[in-house]
């Protein structure tokens, strides 16, 4: 286990994990996992299917509770916190999630209003323009608006899933495989809005998990790697790299570069041999 | 090897054998400790959120549409066809007796006490409840429920009381639709078709059928409804991943159901007779 935060800026991270383990039944995910996440940057959480991506987080915001450890948000354990006090820090989150978890029963205006009726004292007729003014950062067009999610393609009820993460203006934004199962023009559309995003909200952090190296290249500020416990060594540390974009094609450690170039390389062989 | 080494080899086979039978015993018993615990809790965070906080009417009239209006067709097509086939089937051994104008009292009385609240629970368990599992489980696959959770909304707020007000507030309007609509296909076939004395038929069915039944019936229902919604949005919000997952959450929300309503029935049906004989000692005064 080892220390990678990567403090930038500000003295004390907005998100900080401290030792953090999560296990499913006799199944864990994620050993002893440390990282710092400063106001205002964004990282992107890489790794191979099942190492753990989402379950991390999913702990963020206190989703799923850690086995040992913590998740400290804004100096707060998460995992301490009332409800309504958890209610509280949650409304300072945006969260996109894989396949954008819209409400079926509800149209694409009331998904992305749900978080405002919810938490605001808003009048209709303010929401309906928030609403509006949110379907248009996304390049969503108001005929959109009264439509069910199941009838919009995949692309679009991404943006209507970041639509309504926005819609709160939260301090922090996760996204869950924001490109995953796009077309390459959408994704990089996607990768777009994510420094759009950005752009305009210049304090918000960004949390990005994604196996797509274009949108940690494209987005991020610092690229974390998880590796699978059942592949690493005795001893090693789950993060197996933790810094900027740019340094990863020079990492030293060989099962980095060869996530980065999408090589199979020994891989095939050891589903041969049934590892 | 030797024949006693054979023997023991078989001993030892056998304790093996005994030995993980008991084991899988001792898990399938702890699974259904832990299940039955985590319905209890589920069950007692439901009602603390339908005592600390009103629901919203955008999730309650929706849910109440479903389970109420929705379902009143067919319950009141099965209390009809009930009442009818009591008919039928009681008709023979009355007439034998001579007593054929009893048969209205026979028909409303098993209807008000018993048929009409278990067809009405097991067809909401069928048809509503099947469905709220399928419904939850599929939000819980697609990860909908954990949306609600990430903004700040309480699931088993948004999720399971508005269905719970539902089946709990409704189900005595669909017993009480059940037991009509049986008490009117039985007169129907009784009256009609078997060519009883209309005066004689309504005359006994007065007398032997008493307002404490009705509300016996009714009564049972509650727990019925609550039983159904609580089952079924249990299974919903611990469903397995996938097509099959959902498909098993909707199939043993109503196996559960269905197997709870009848022992409630047994128990709730022993201690209203209890209730009964210490109101009215000497008993029904029946045929």
């Amino acid at each position: 286990m080892v220390n990678v935060s990567h403090d930038i800026g500000s003295p004390e991270p907005l998100i900080r994990i401290d030792g953090l383990s999560v296990e499913f039944g006799h199944h864990e995910v994620l050993h002893g996992v440390n990282l710092s996440v400063p106001r205002g940057q964004t990282i992107a959480v890489i790794g191979e299917s099942g190492c753990g991506k989402t379950v991390l987080l999913k702990t963020i915001i206190g989703l799923l509770h850690p086995t040992r450890g913590a998740v400290m948000f804004d100096g707060q354990n998460l995992a301490q916190l009332g409800e309504k006090a958890l209610t509280r820090e949650r409304i300072r989150f945006g969260f996109v999630f894989q396949q954008a978890a819209l409400f079926d029963s509800m149209t694409i205006a009331q998904n992305v209003a749900f978080p405002l009726r919810q938490h605001t004292r808003k009048s209709p007729a303010e929401i309906d323009v928030i609403v509006a003014s949110r379907l248009a950062e996304v390049g969503l067009p108001e005929s959109a608006m009264y439509k069910k999610p199941a009838e919009l393609s995949g692309g679009m009820r991404k943006r209507v899933g970041l639509a309504r993460a926005l819609a709160l203006d939260p301090e922090v934004v996760l996204y869950d495989e924001p490109t995953t199962g796009l077309d390459p023009i959408m994704s990089d559309v996607i990768n777009e809005l994510i420094l759009k995003t950005r752009r305009q909200r210049h304090e918000v952090t960004s949390v990005v998990v994604t196996h797509d190296m274009r949108t940690a290249q494209k987005v991020a500020d610092r690229v974390v790697m998880l590796y699978p416990l059942s592949r690493l060594e005795r001893g090693e540390p789950q993060i197996l790299f933790d810094g900027p974009p740019v340094d990863m094609e020079r990492s030293r450690d060989r099962r980095v570069t060869q996530f980065v170039e999408g090589e199979a390389g020994e891989r095939m062989m050891e589903m041969q041999n049934g590892l | 090897m030797s024949q006693a080494s054979t023997n023991r080899g078989k001993t030892g086979g056998i304790a093996q054998a005994m030995a993980d039978w008991v084991a899988d015993l001792g898990q399938v018993a702890v699974d259904w400790i832990t299940g039955l615990g985590g319905l209890m809790l589920f069950g007692m965070r439901t009602s603390l959120w339908l005592l600390t906080r009103r629901p919203r009417r955008e999730t309650t009239l929706p849910a109440f549409y479903q389970i109420g209006v929705l379902s009143l067709p067919v319950v009141a097509l099965t209390g009809t066809f009930i009442g009818i086939i009591l008919a039928v089937q009681a008709y023979g051994q009355f007439r034998m007796l001579h007593m054929e104008s009893r048969l209205g009292a026979v028909i409303n009385l098993s209807l008000v006490r018993e048929l009409g609240p278990v067809l009405a629970a097991t067809m909401l368990a069928g048809r509503v409840g099947g469905a709220m599992a399928a419904e939850l489980g599929t939000m819980r696959v697609t990860e909908q429920i954990d949306a609600l959770s990430s903004m700040g909304a309480n699931p088993i707020h948004h999720l399971v009381v508005p269905r719970f007000l539902g089946c709990l507030l409704l189900i005595p309007a669909l017993t009480v639709m059940a037991d009509f609509m049986g008490i009117v296909g039985g007169a129907f076939y009784g009256v009609y078709l078997l060519d009883i004395d209309w005066h004689h038929y309504w005359l006994h069915s007065q007398q032997y059928v008493r307002g404490f039944d009705i509300f016996a019936g009714v009564f049972k229902s509650l727990f019925f409804g609550a039983t159904i919604a609580l089952i079924s949005c249990f299974r919903g919000f611990h469903c397995d991943p996938g097509a099959e997952g959902v498909g098993r959450a909707a199939t043993t929300a109503f196996v559960y159901s269905f197997v709870v309503i009848l022992l409630l029935d047994v128990i709730l049906a022993i201690g209203l007779d209890a209730v009964y004989f210490v109101i009215w000692p000497e008993g029904p005064k029946f045929l």
